[in-house]
């Protein structure tokens, strides 16, 4: 076979599953009033700096109730607990710190 | 993304500057492209608090806007559209390549990330025919689902998909089955982690011996065909099987891992080893041909012999020299695994595991201040899970036991040109039957 000779060859490519967009939830017209979840996904500290958060919201947006929540494991397991909790009893939620 | 999609809560997430595209290509990946995503600098780890206190009251370093400008607009700035609706999105893979020239086809795989730089063999129908020769499953058989970590989309693979990756590599149809057998794993040889983790795939078995695997001297570096070229096509298969291994976006490893070339893939050598085979203990026949995979691989330590004064205390600080998030696998060389009889009278290998689980301590204050294990171990802890439930409960001095058991292992391998040995920090994965791919 020569190197200029057009030749035919397999993709190495894997099946990817289809992508179904998924809605976000509807946004808050104001913070003022509700209860803002920090949720800690125990990785890396994350817990130093979402308290420093905390301290941000109760400094510069009294009107805002924030609860500090380490999710129940580590990052890897789903935690329908914390999400049930947070539906119940918040209005929105930060979730960090990935990386 | 499970909050904001399943339980309709509006939510920010936060991540480091150094994760921009792979957090947003996790968040296309699972349909939520529009996900409201703020970033920090890189590292937050060991930052005080005051540093962190600095990045909450600074800028996003992507956009130069303030984070918390950012966080409050992610809750209340309504939805443009964008993010409402239900879309489907095709991502179907072409059998085939669009013909050219082997130079140009040369430069078409390695551009697109299909390679691992190294001259690959191109899968033409022919060879790739030739492969699926070798074994009795249809092309078009599902084989598994692989994906590079936990939160992106598992992709699907036929056993024509696992042959073309395997003809690159370079390997005989011979060596098929044992591909198939370490595809059919689902567990990647390109995993993700910032940790920079390799595989590593132990064969076991009579198909060692009819595809001439080399289990002796120099059984885990370059000087065999089938070694070598299974090693390179579990890598192959993996990275373009699960989607793609693309630093930054498929792969976050900081340093990356050398053992990522061949995935340290060597036969036991069960002819010269005292013990009962690793399959063996796994719950297989010592006539079924199996492959066992690995992963972790990034730890390693090695000395030479079984000191007779002080070959506990030896092991001990070997022991203690490697991450306890990890377990250790005993690599042995023949002369080193009959040493260990010799000298502490290990007859069978689950005796000199017992010994291992035993030896292996720590103070409890020192193994719960690592940080993968506040990462990884200290969470399940605390929500009642043992045996790490009861380590959290023991003295700052305590010497408590840095491994489970069960997570530690023991191979033999090697030519007897000396009694080396060394400790690889891995986690064993699953064992799966060659002959089943026959």
């Amino acid at each position: 076979m020569s190197t200029s000779e057009k030749i035919t060859v397999l993709n190495p490519m894997g099946f990817a599953p289809k992508v179904v967009k998924k809605p976000l939830a509807p946004r808050l017209s104001t913070l003022d009033g509700k209860t803002v979840y920090l949720v800690d996904c125990r990785f890396d500290d994350s817990d130093v700096f979402l308290k420093q958060m905390q301290a941000w919201f109760a400094e510069h947006m009294p009107g805002v109730r924030t609860v500090f929540k380490p999710i129940s494991s580590v990052y890897l397991k789903d935690d329908p607990t914390t999400w049930d909790e947070i539906k119940a009893r918040g209005h929105a939620a930060i979730v960090g710190v990935g990386h | 993304m499970t909050i904001e999609a399943q339980y309709g809560v509006p939510t920010v997430a936060m991540h480091t500057d150094k994760f921009d595209r792979v957090a947003r290509s996790v968040a296309a990946v699972n349909g939520m492209a529009e996900l409201r995503q703020v970033f920090v600098p890189q590292p937050v780890m060991g930052k005080s608090p005051r540093e962190l206190r600095a990045y909450v009251d600074g800028k996003d370093p992507l956009t130069g806007r303030p984070v918390m400008q950012e966080v409050i607009e992610g809750l209340t700035t309504p939805l443009d559209g964008q993010g409402v609706g239900t879309i489907e999105y095709d991502r179907s893979t072409p059998r085939l390549v669009e013909a050219d020239s082997e130079e140009n086809l040369h430069r078409l795989f390695m551009e697109s990330r299909w390679t691992d730089y190294l001259p690959i063999v191109l899968p033409t129908e022919e060879r790739v025919a030739a492969m699926l020769a070798a074994t009795r499953r249809k092309p078009d058989e599902v084989v598994g689902r692989m994906r590079p970590t936990h939160f992106r989309e598992a992709w699907e693979y036929t056993v024509e998909k696992v042959a073309v990756n395997a003809v690159m590599a370079g390997a005989r149809p011979e060596y098929f089955p044992v591909i198939l057998a370490l595809a059919a794993t689902g567990v990647s040889a390109r995993g993700s982690t910032t940790s920079s983790m390799a595989a590593m795939a132990v064969v076991n078995g009579p198909i060692r011996l009819e595809i001439k695997m080399n289990a002796g001297t120099g059984a885990l570096a370059p000087y065999n065909h089938a070694n070598a070229t299974i090693g390179r096509a579990y890598g192959l298969l993996s990275q373009n099987l699960q989607g793609g291994s693309v630093p930054g976006v498929t792969y976050m490893g900081s340093m990356g891992n050398n053992y990522a070339y061949n995935s340290i893939t060597f036969p036991e050598n069960e002819e010269r080893s005292p013990w009962e085979p690793f399959h063996v203990q796994q719950g297989f026949r010592p006539t079924d041909s199996t492959v066992s995979v690995f992963s972790g691989c990034r730890s390693t330590a090695y000395t030479l012999g079984i000191r007779e004064k002080h070959w506990r205390e030896h092991v001990r600080n070997m022991l203690r020299g490697m991450d306890p998030h990890i377990p250790p696998v005993f690599v042995l060389d023949p002369i080193t695994a009959r040493q260990f009889i010799d000298r502490g009278g290990f007859t069978k290998k689950d005796a000199l595991i017992d010994w291992i689980y035993e030896t292996a301590r720590m103070p409890a204050s020192e193994f719960w201040d690592y940080q993968l294990v506040q990462n990884y171990l200290y969470p399940r802890a605390t929500f009642g899970e043992e045996p790490w439930a009861s380590k959290l409960r023991a003295a700052p001095d305590e010497m408590i036991q840095m491994y489970r058991r069960e997570d530690i292992h023991v191979v033999v391998v090697g030519g007897e040109t000396n009694g080396y040995w060394r400790i690889m920090g891995a986690s064993y994965a699953k064992t799966v039957s060659v002959d089943d791919w026959r």
